[in-house]
């Protein structure tokens, strides 16, 4: 699972039966700092996600046709969780590695 | 699934017999803002686009599963054709 930020809607209208009545949102993948990591891909939601918010999301095809109960449903990118807060403990052996150790969500809900 | 625009098209008379009559397009994938990234690649059709348009392709092992046979050897497939982005302003 990856961590991303919701950067935008992504409207189709020619699409596979199966994406009916789903969200699809673009999702910037990031490091857990917010740092930019990969070229954006398109995921569908199922957290009610919006533009601003970090999210946890599989690029992987096996677990997205799962969680949309989607047998050869040809999906490989689904949001699957809305990030809280990602919290990183100061690692004791370099204490200067790692000084911003909570990062929270941008936009709380 | 990422965002690509169709750039062209790719005839190949010799291929794998199960890729017959699926329309090979070249995309050259987008990042958010619509500047290319990374290399074009060959990608089929499942949704009659052609070339200028924008659409979502898919890779892995998935980029199969929207063609007629999908026990196929592709590794990008295109699954919709997108209207519009919206993001918010920087």
């Amino acid at each position: 699972m990856k961590i991303g930020t919701v950067i935008g809607t992504v409207v189709a209208t020619l699409k596979p039966e199966g994406f009916n009545g789903r969200k699809l949102l673009l999702v910037r993948p990031e490091d857990p700092y917010g740092k930019k990591t990969e070229t954006p891909v398109i995921a569908v939601d199922t957290v009610s996600a919006g533009e601003g918010d970090r999210v946890i999301f599989v690029d992987e095809g096996n677990s997205a046709r799962q969680v949309l109960d989607w047998k050869d449903g040809c999906v490989r990118a689904v949001i699957v969780g809305y990030i809280d807060e990602i919290d990183i403990p100061r690692n004791p052996k370099s204490p200067d590695s790692n000084p911003k150790s909570q990062i929270p969500n941008p936009k709380k809900k | 699934m990422k965002i690509g625009k169709v750039i062209g098209t790719v005839v190949a008379t010799r291929k794998v017999e199960s890729l017959n009559g699926v329309k090979l397009l070249l995309v050259q994938p987008l990042d958010e803002d619509g500047k290319p990234a990374g290399e074009p690649v060959v990608a089929c059709d499942s949704q009659q686009s052609g070339p200028g348009e924008t659409v979502f392709f898919i890779g892995g092992r998935e980029a199969s599963l929207p063609l007629p046979e999908p026990f196929n050897p592709a590794d990008a497939a295109i699954t919709g054709i997108i209207d519009a982005v919206t993001k918010d302003a920087p």
